[in-house]
């Protein structure tokens, strides 16, 4: 499953040199163009299909681009003290709360590294029950002293998280499900046949410190319209108020509306929608104003691109054991290929 | 050029964001004799061309292409602006991040129908209640009171003139000066200083040197700036912070070891490897500045310009800032313009490609037929 | 204007779905235009040549205002909600919302909040539309609705919801339905998902790309009790804006609009807005850099179902606007 090669692959926004190489690796051969661009981006071009017997055919080419970010969040070596412990800051948004006890590697040569706190055993009162902060956490690779642990991680070297690809039946456990999952969709979808139109696959970098990649792509490409694949939060533990859990697992892939990024283009959702009705896919509504994805910066590219985001529903999307329905990212495959085959120029027409 | 004059008259010059003219005037000026075109942007950045060397002449004229590399600095400051009238007294509101905990008590200049002194005003401790001795004075509780009765103020003043901080530069030991401004003029003067060093040089970039328009609003003088160079690479130069009793020590840098080089997802990484080579053979000190994202410079602008700029950020360290105090080694303002003009000059014709990423697996272009 | 205005601010289309409003909109304009258009992301852009020496100017009203969307339906058929655009609690409770399909909601309050003397977050709120189960509930998860109150005209003043920004919208369609004759080659810009993201605004001017952009949108006032201090009143003419919180007017568009206003004996007001910003603060980043500015219609009780302007500061923007678009 290509997924667990991306799942286990490191790229920490900024860094996706390791992920990038596996992308390329499986892209190359169901791609007509392949390019990386001055960001990292890797920017494919799988050309429409020459078929003019099909319903299709005829119409005025559309550019279409489907995104998929890289990177993962992860840590910084940002100083250290004096009996060899690293300093860290967070790269893109983590949960501290989730760092004491996890196992890190750091810096190019994947040096082993743990987090961890004061024992319990010494706690005060209070203490316990605070969230250490990550400017009160430190990175112990079993350094000697500052000099060793300067020359092993110099000032700037990334630390990221490390977690083995598990295949737990009809869910698969692993890290950096956001956004690897939505790489692994977009794999998938180069692997398939062509389509009736151009297909611009952009695999972006640094989304996850302010949708860097997906913007400078966008610009590249001018597409007529977007779709960003992505894996979201599935918040369907149990809760004490009857409240949204954002997605549910086995519910199939989940449909932004609308999320603090951007308001998708309602066409572009009532394609995704009607194809999934027609063809009995399961499909939900991530809730409304949650979250940011790369078609918040793509929707804003020149003169503005219609987009949406489709996701594959993923339980603890911030910590560094993620699990999804095998099923869900199937269907989501499925959803996007169905939906293409769709897409017209029509789509994008407008009653008034 | 000498740094300390040259920091002195940058300094004490107004240039707030958005009425940058005073500043833009006096660079025009001081980069004439460096430069070989100057234009301004629809926001206001001033955009300074020095063409390459080899070969010569404006960039249309040459038959390849040079490679167009950008500096920026912004040369916009923060300040203050009438917002309100009441009684003769004048309400305030910043432009840009003003700290309003070391306003009280400052002298200003507003810029009515004349300049006018002004003094920043608020109630004194004895007739507050004592919690309120102990708070910040919030925004609406602070005036400027220019001595004037109020007819005269209602002729002279309206809601949106322009208050600046009258603050002349001063030194401190060891080279150190302190004044307001600083954030950013300290980095047009490295701007400034490399210029000059390069006007006996060779260098295959066309280098566009521009003082960027309303950063501390939102880098919007960057982002407008960059579109309109198109440039190739970019080093954007501002300041950081300079170490002091009561910051952590991993985010702030003692004060004359030296500009640091930032590191991390905003900054290309062949430029930071380059910028640390050139420092080492030229014996120039500096020091690393990891940034694991945002770095709130114009560097985060400039590098998703069109379809993307690598970019490097250059800082000089510097304390108290956004106060009327700021303070720096002058020998750091120097070292950042030596840096930039070795830096330029060593820029081979075939950089570029060197800038693809992941070489070591195999170059940056791969098609296939299918 | 009273009709215009009235029938503007009575359409329902917040921030993502303004067909309902740009269908109200072409239908004033579409006599009085040389062309007109609808960009990629929705927004309507009509153009007015001009006899060629003047410049190349943007007039920019947001067509969208703000709402609220379904995030979850539960078992009981009551629906929580999310805000599109800026949407302040206090003036959700026992408001009503009305949906696409003219289903009505009024919006009810989690009676046992840990905290009953602060401010409700939107999550302490509901929308009950008098289902009976999630079954049965006519309103699912991503459909948007907007608040729900009638205009009335009272003296000069006018009470809609929506002035924010069908106002500037009405000043818009006014401004060209009067306009002769132009130097200039005028775009008016009804942009989409200025609540939001400005991004109408933004990717318009885009394709457009103007040597000045003016937004026309409201502002606050400084003159309701206890409130933090301003220097706009309403009633006393347009706001020509120095600066807001995330824009600068560029100073020769703000000279300009003072300059009109002064020739043609137009009252005025100047404007320094600390927390709010228009789509000028877009519009002014895009390409190189577009000197921008905004004229701003002073609004009371903005961001609630019932927000104040004054009609004649109204018509006093129109004057200003065609004063600017038929002078070189």
């Amino acid at each position: 499953m290509i997924l667990r090669e991306l799942s286990e692959a490191t790229g920490v926004s900024g860094n996706e040199r390791e992920v990038r190489a596996v992308v390329l690796d499986a892209i190359q051969k169901h791609a007509d163009e392949v390019r990386v661009d001055t960001m990292g981006n890797v920017l494919a071009l799988k050309h429409g299909a020459d078929d003019s017997d099909s319903p299709t055919a005829g119409h005025r080419h559309i550019r279409v681009m489907l995104s998929a970010h890289m990177d993962e969040v992860g840590l910084m070596v940002v100083g250290y003290d004096n009996d060899g412990f690293l300093k860290v800051r967070a790269v893109g948004g983590i949960d501290p709360r989730l760092l004491p006890g996890t196992l890190l590697q750091v810096g190019p040569d994947h040096i082993p590294g743990v987090i961890g706190t004061k024992p319990i055993h010494l706690l005060k009162e209070k203490e316990g029950q605070k969230v250490p902060q990550i400017e009160n956490l430190v990175v112990d690779i079993g350094a000697k002293g500052k000099d060793e642990a300067q020359r092993l991680a110099p000032l700037g070297t990334y630390a990221h998280f490390v977690t083995q690809f598990r295949e737990l039946g009809p869910t698969v456990s692993g890290k950096a499900f956001d956004d690897r999952a939505g790489c692994a969709v977009l794999v998938e979808l180069l692997r398939g046949a062509r389509f009736h139109f151009d297909l611009h696959a952009a695999f972006t970098v640094q989304e996850e410190v302010g949708l860097r990649g997906a913007r400078v792509a966008a610009y590249a490409i001018e597409p007529d319209c977007a779709f960003a694949l992505e894996g979201t939060i599935a918040d369907d533990i149990p809760k004490d108020k009857d409240i949204s859990p954002t997605t549910e697992l086995g519910k199939g892939p989940a449909i932004t509306v609308m999320d603090r990024s951007f308001v998708a283009d309602r066409r572009l959702v009532r394609l995704l929608t009607d194809t999934a009705e027609e063809l009995d896919i399961p499909y939900q509504i991530k809730q409304p104003g949650i979250g940011g994805t790369d078609a918040g910066a793509i929707h804003l590219a020149r003169e503005g691109v219609p987009s949406v985001t489709v996701a594959v529903p993923c339980r603890y999307i911030h910590s560094p054991v993620a699990l999804l329905s095998v099923d869900d990212f199937n269907n989501t495959v499925r959803l996007m290929r169905e939906s293409l085959s769709r897409l017209t120029p029509h789509t994008l027409t407008r009653r008034q | 050029m000498e740094v300390i004059p040259l920091l002195k008259q940058l300094s004490q010059i107004d240039g707030i964001s958005g009425y940058e003219e005073p500043i833009r005037q006096l660079l025009r000026q001081t980069w004439k004799p460096f430069v070989d075109e100057m234009h301004e942007d629809g926001l206001g950045s001033l955009i300074a061309l020095k063409y390459g060397t080899q070969p010569t002449g404006p960039p249309e004229s040459t038959e390849t292409s040079r490679p167009r590399l950008m500096l920026a600095a912004h040369m916009d400051e923060i300040g203050l602006m009438v917002t309100g009238i009441e009684k003769g007294f004048l309400r305030i509101g910043r432009v840009g991040g003003t700290d309003r905990r070391a306003l009280l008590g400052l002298e200003v200049v507003v810029h009515g129908q004349r300049d006018l002194p002004g003094i920043v005003a608020t109630r004194p401790p004895h007739v507050l209640p004592k919690e309120e001795r102990k708070k910040v004075v919030p925004w609406d509780k602070l005036f400027v009171d220019v001595g004037l009765p109020p007819e005269e103020v209602g002729r002279l003043i309206t809601v949106g003139n322009l208050i600046s901080i009258r603050r002349e530069m001063v030194e401190l030991k060891n080279r150190c000066v302190a004044g307001k401004a600083l954030d950013n003029r300290a980095c047009v003067s490295a701007i400034t200083l490399a210029l000059e060093r390069l006007a006996g040089m060779h260098h295959a970039s066309d280098v566009f040197a521009v003082a960027t328009a309303q950063e501390e609003t939102g880098l919007k003088g960057a982002i407008t700036s960059a579109y309109g160079v198109e440039p190739d690479l970019a080093v954007a130069l501002d300041v950081t912070f300079g170490k002091h009793p009561g910051i952590a020590e991993v985010e702030a840098f003692p004060l004359g070891d030296g500009p640091t080089i930032g590191i991390g997802p905003n900054f290309h990484p062949q430029l930071v490897t380059r910028l640390k080579e050139v420092a080492d053979a030229h014996e120039i000190p500096y020091q690393m500045d990891p940034i694991p994202g945002r770095s709130g410079t114009d560097a985060w602008a400039i590098q998703v310009a069109r379809e993307g700029v690598p970019t490097a950020l250059l800082s000089i360290p510097l304390r108290y800032m956004h106060q009327p105090v700021e303070t720096l080694a002058a020998q750091d303002v120097e070292r950042a313009g030596r840096l930039l003009a070795a830096f330029i000059a060593g820029l081979e014709a075939g950089f570029l490609e060197k800038l693809a990423w992941d070489r070591e697996e195999g170059g940056s272009e791969r098609t296939h037929d299918t | 204007m009273k009709d215009l205005i009235r029938k503007l601010v009575e359409t329902h289309s917040p921030s993502g779905t303004e067909e309902n409003i740009r269908a109200v909109i072409r239908a004033e304009v579409e006599s009085v235009a040389d062309e007109l258009r609808v960009d990629p992301l929705g927004s309507l852009v009509v153009h007015k040549r001009g006899s060629g020496d003047g410049q190349r100017i943007v007039l920019d009203a947001h067509m969208d205002e703000i709402g609220v969307m379904v995030t979850h339906v539960d078992e009981k058929g009551f629906a929580r909600f999310t805000s599109i655009g800026g949407v302040n609690p206090l003036t959700c409770v026992g408001a009503r919302v009305a949906f696409a399909d003219r289903t009505v909601g009024v919006i009810g309050i989690e009676e046992k909040r840990e905290n009953n003397s602060k401010i409700p977050k939107l999550e302490q709120l509901y929308i009950d539309v008098g289902a009976t189960s999630g079954d049965d509930c006519p309103v699912h998860v991503g459909d948007p609705a907007v608040f729900t109150r009638p205009f009335v005209a009272q003296g000069t003043r006018l009470i809609a919801k929506a002035m924010d920004d069908r106002i500037g919208c009405a000043v818009l369609i006014e401004t060209l339905v009067r306009l002769t004759d132009t130097p200039h080659d005028v775009f008016l810009v009804f942009s989409v998902q200025e609540e939001t993201t400005l991004s109408g605004a933004r990717t318009s001017t885009y394709g457009i790309e103007p040597d000045m952009a003016i937004a026309v949108d409201v502002t606050r006032t400084g003159d309701r009790p206890e409130c933090h201090p301003m220097a706009v009143e309403l009633g006393k003419g347009p706001a020509v804006k120095v600066k807001d919180s995330r824009m600068i007017s560029h100073p020769a568009v703000r000279d300009l609009l003072v300059r009109r206003a002064k020739e043609a004996d137009i009252p005025y007001q100047l404007e320094v807005l600390e927390r709010g910003t228009t789509d000028a603060a877009a519009m002014q980043l895009v390409r190189s850099g577009v000197p921008s500015g905004c004229l701003s219609i002073p609004c009371r009780y903005i961001h609630s179902p019932s927000e104040m302007v004054d009609e004649r500061d109204v018509e006093n923007s129109v004057r200003l606007l065609l004063e600017v678009l038929q002078s070189a």
